[in-house]
């Protein structure tokens, strides 16, 4: 386990399209100790407004998310 | 269902693969965002959670099982499905966007604890059997227990 800041589990959602990145990203979360970081990348511009309200609804953290050409790059600090 | 008081209920009455799709869409991202979600599936919904044989015992029932067979894959859009030419064409568009098959949502729903409940009337009515049913689902219920769902609901949605 990396340290706080660390990134803690990886994930590639390209070309995974709504609803199956916020499944994956829910079920990769859970693998995560309380305060572990996952970072994801993703093709489906959708999940630029869908990882937020996902997170919203969880109870956790989004700490970046942004857009590099077609890919969403995102990380996410699980606290629930 | 457990207790808990925002949980998401899906009543499904249309069996339109399209419906069927936003149904279990919906179903996945609740579950995903750890809500309890339940789907009562009634009149022509039936189909999405029908194991696809042919059903019915009496003449019109056995009529009913033929003009409406179920099965996830055997059901059709609601707009352009010209006798199954539309179906085909949706899901040749869905290949190549990626968009998850119907079956394989259905599959993720029932990974992540979507509770699929039968409506018993409806059953009754088309003369479907449990065993006519995906194995997956709960016991049938009537209106009583899908109320109970939607009351501990902060969402019910009629599809």
């Amino acid at each position: 386990m990396s340290g706080e800041t660390g990134v803690n589990l990886t994930l590639n959602l390209e070309g995974l399209l709504c609803p199956i990145p916020v499944v994956k990203v829910s079920k990769a979360i859970k693998e995560l100790p309380i305060g572990g970081v996952l970072e994801a990348t993703a093709t489906d511009p959708g999940v630029l407004a869908d990882i937020p309200a996902w997170a919203r609804t969880t109870g956790n953290e989004v700490v970046k998310i942004e857009r590099e050409g077609k890919l969403v790059r995102f990380s996410l600090r699980r606290l629930k | 269902m457990g207790d808990s008081t925002d949980g998401v209920t899906l009543i499904i009455i249309s069996g339109d693969m399209d419906k069927v799709i936003a149904a279990f869409s919906i179903a996945i991202g609740a579950a995903a965002s750890g809500k309890e979600t339940g789907m009562f599936f009634t009149f022509w919904g039936l189909k999405a959670i029908q194991k696809g044989n042919l059903t019915g015992k009496s003449f019109f029932g056995s009529m009913m099982g033929l003009m409406n067979r179920g099965g996830i894959n055997r059901i059709g859009p609601s707009r352009f499905n010209f006798w199954g030419i539309g179906r085909w064409m949706f899901n040749q568009m869905m290949k190549a966007h990626k968009i998850t098959p119907l079956e394989e949502l259905r599959k993720v729903a029932i990974e992540l604890g979507v509770k699929l409940i039968p409506c018993e009337m409806s059953m009754e009515v088309m003369e479907i059997k449990r065993e006519d049913l995906i194995d997956e689902v709960s016991d049938s219920c009537g209106v009583a227990t899908m109320l109970e769902l939607a009351y501990r609901s902060k969402v019910t949605l009629f599809i």
